[in-house]
């Protein structure tokens, strides 16, 4: 601990030299920061999915849909803790470039599916007594100005009304942690139903919790069993599949990005690393000096590590935290891509690489200083 | 001047000629700046690459009638009647009398993706006999078009690479019906080859869809027959639909996910051309470190400190330009043509199309890395010239 100064000190040696490879590393992990953004981004939080939940859709393709009658059947199966629908809507919000998902559900049953959304009780009793009434995230809320009580005016894509317009009333504002996708819009199922011209008695798709995760793949094959030969057959996997074949469709362009900024990633860091390891170097004749003054060698060691720790650390760290800071601020797409977060696992990989980092840039040179023979290395210019 | 010009020269010459003896240094600032050009233009070819399949066979001749509110024939639907309407439209080029119009419909068939064997949406058309005339950038290019009434199907070249089941010849499950692919068609390129293409009629049966299509795609006798036919269309009390030119409609379909794409592109570029620059300043400070004797020689002869940057700003230049032209051809070499497709966010479905590398692209990566290589060699270069000439003189 004595020795910190001196660390900091050999530190500031070359302090233009030190404050560019600080920039260096810096730069590197707020790209890997907002990189892994970007990949969680791309899989729509494929690893944050319900482990416990089923999408079931219409065999054919996702667009068509199911007849409601096939709620009570799913439900009816042993080992279904709770099937529910949804149906999609497609409305435009003032112009096409607004887009944001709506979804029309049953509201009780669907507060019952998502645990995870968090909505105030005095909210979920306003949308059950409403059945103009719709609830929408945060992030969405947020990037309209939406407040509870506004009046929501949608242009019809597929449902066409059958009365005046689609108009809904914000009941509620959902929120949740960043695994949660605020950025949708729910309504009730009832109104649609009421007020569509033509769909009647059609759902979108199913989404079912079952009782014990473990079974979630044999009961799915009884579904799709169950409907077989029907003129709506099924195709059902778990939330996180469907979730991982969807991100899938956007194909590898993303895998494409993530492998070239990995690459120049690695060159950033290996550029900090020679000249973090030649800034040891140049000094083998003040370490021979210390070594001479009765520094042991474990000691002199430690030093130089010390050394290119604190610099991959301190980059590191505030590079993560910037990226962190980026992230929260929201998505420059404003609100196309739904999960936007950097997930906590990324910040401990992040960390673990900028110690590994420090540990290989300062490993070799230190353990050249502490075989160091002095004699060699003060007989050096 | 003449003087300063031929220093100047001189010193930049050597600088030049003796590159290859810090060759392990210059390296790695041209492999960092080598990097985020292919980053650049890689991405940049994405975008480029997805905007002309979708855009690039759009002729101005062609128009799409919608239900009017619909963003995307996915979402549109227009019953039988509308579509008798429609036909009648003045403006419309024709055959033997015949209107050239085609009513269709647009829906999506789960089929596993080659790649990665997972399900993808596949665009799947309902078209109609005139179909090739009013579409004339489409021609079959292995087997025969589709006979009508029949359950066959033909599939788009790029479709049948990227998608299973879509081989000439193939039979094509989805739920309980079943397809023949009898042939493959080529459509410059363009979005429609990804897509697979069946009897109208047959589809409104498989889809239930009654006796309604989703779109009409027309062909215009003149460019300038478009107010004609869009007026006469949009004042019709029978109607309830919204014409738009193929150009217009493929534009913004394109809008989003290029953006999107050049959106993360730029912001990726400049961070990760931050990192490059540090990269290249180290880089050189390095370099006039190792060769402070030497430039503090040359500046003891008479060599002044104008010449002295000059040439410390070349020698980074130049490892721009090195790194510029080495990424530029990494990126040319390794995307361009690469065949993929993604899902357009408007309608969910599967758009195949191929990196398109343009020259554009590749002299705004070179661009890029100059600018790279000038800022990076600003600090050193007056790190050089300033250092005191007795002191570096001294180090020998």
């Amino acid at each position: 601990m004595k020795f910190l100064p001196l660390v900091w000190k050999s530190l500031w040696r070359r302090k233009v030299r030190t404050l560019f490879t600080l920039g260096a590393i810096f730069v590197a992990f707020v790209l890997f920061g907002l990189l892994m953004t970007i990949r969680t981004a791309f899989t729509f939080g494929v690893e944050l999915a319900g482990q416990d939940r089923l999408v079931l859709i219409h065999k054919v393709s996702l667009i068509m849909p199911l007849p409601i009658t096939y709620q009570q059947r799913i439900q009816s199966v042993e080992g279904v803790d709770l099937a529910t629908h949804q149906s999609w809507f497609g409305g435009v919000y003032q112009d096409p470039s607004n887009f944001f998902a709506q979804i029309a559900v049953d509201p009780g049953d669907h507060l019952e599916m998502y645990p995870e959304y968090e909505l105030p009780p005095e909210e979920v009793t306003a949308w059950l007594a409403d059945r103009q009434g719709a609830i929408v995230g945060r992030v969405l809320a947020d990037r309209f100005g939406w407040e509870v009580g506004d009046r929501i005016p949608l242009q019809a894509t597929i449902w066409q009304p059958r009365n005046g317009t689609w108009e809904f009333n914000i009941r509620g504002i959902y929120d949740g942690d960043d695994t949660v996708d605020r950025t949708q819009m729910f309504f009730r199922y009832d109104y649609l139903e009421e007020n569509r011209a033509d769909g009647e008695d059609l759902v979108g798709w199913y989404i079912v919790r079952v009782e014990d995760p473990a079974r979630a793949v044999e009961l799915a094959a009884q579904f799709d069993q169950m409907f077989a030969n029907s003129p709506a057959e099924t195709k059902t996997t778990t939330e996180r599949g469907f979730l991982d074949g969807f991100a899938k469709q956007i194909g590898d362009i993303s895998a494409i990005m993530v492998a070239i900024v990995t690459a120049v990633l690695f060159n950033i860091l290996m550029i900090a690393v020679t000249t973090m390891a030649q800034s040891v170097r140049e000094r083998t004749n003040e370490l021979a000096v210390l070594k001479t003054l009765g520094f042991r060698d474990s000691s002199v060691l430690s030093l130089v590590l010390a050394e290119s720790l604190f610099i991959a650390l301190l980059g590191g760290g505030l590079g993560l935290g910037l990226a962190w800071l980026i992230v929260q601020g929201g998505d420059p797409t404003g609100g196309l891509l739904a999960i936007y977060t950097l997930p906590m696992r990324d910040l401990v990989i992040g960390t673990g690489l900028a110690i590994t980092l420090g540990l290989l840039a300062g490993l070799f040179p230190a353990l050249a200083a502490m075989r160091l023979r002095i004699t060699d290395a003060l007989r050096r210019p | 001047m003449v003087c300063w010009s031929r220093q100047t020269v001189a010193i930049t010459m050597l600088n030049l000629r003796t590159i290859h003896q810090r060759l392990s240094t210059s390296a790695v600032a041209i492999v960092g700046i080598a990097g985020v050009v292919v980053m650049l233009v890689a991405v940049l070819s994405i975008a480029q690459g997805f905007q002309a399949a979708m855009q690039g066979t759009s002729s101005p001749l062609r128009v799409i009638v919608m239900r009017s509110g619909a963003d995307t024939e996915m979402t549109s639907g227009l019953d039988g009647e509308e579509v008798d309407v429609i036909r009648q439209a003045p403006g419309l080029a024709t055959d033997r009398d015949a209107p050239l119009a085609s009513a269709e419909l647009y829906v999506l068939i789960d089929l596993p993706k080659r790649s990665t064997g997972t399900p993808a949406n596949v665009p799947m058309r309902g078209v109609e006999p005139g179909v090739m005339q009013v579409r004339d950038h489409v021609s079959i290019v292995e087997g025969r078009m589709l006979n009508f009434g029949t359950n066959e199907v033909i599939a788009g070249v790029a479709a049948s690479g990227q998608f299973v089941g879509l081989d000439l010849g193939a039979t094509l499950m989805s739920g309980q019906q079943t397809y023949q692919v009898v042939g493959l068609f080529e459509a410059d390129g363009g979005v429609s080859e990804t897509e697979v293409w069946a009897d109208a009629r047959i589809l409104q049966d498989v889809y239930s869809r009654g006796n309604s299509f989703q779109l009409v795609m027309a062909r215009l006798e003149s460019s300038a027959a478009y107010d004609t036919f869009r007026n006469w269309l949009t004042s019709n009390p029978q109607l309830e639909v919204q014409v738009q030119r193929e150009t217009a409609y493929y534009a913004a379909q394109s809008q989003t996910l290029s953006t999107l794409i050049r959106t993360i592109g730029f912001t990726i570029a400049a961070l990760m051309g931050i990192g490059a620059v540090f990269g290249a300043i180290l880089t050189m400070y390095t370099t006039v470190a190792s060769r402070a004797t030497e430039i503090a020689t040359l500046r003891a002869l008479g060599f002044n400190a104008g010449s002295v940057v000059t040439s410390v700003l070349v020698e980074s230049l130049a490892l721009g330009v090195v790194g510029g032209a080495i990424g530029g051809t990494v990126a040319y070499v390794g995307f361009n043509g690469y065949q993929t497709s993604t899902m357009s966010f408007q309608t969910f479905s599967q758009v195949a199309f191929a990196f398109q590398v343009t020259p554009s692209l590749l002299g705004a990566g070179l661009l890029y890395a100059l600018l790279l290589g000038l800022v990076g060699g600003l600090l050193p270069a007056i790190r050089a010239a300033s250092q005191p000439i007795p002191a570096a003189l001294r180090a020998l």
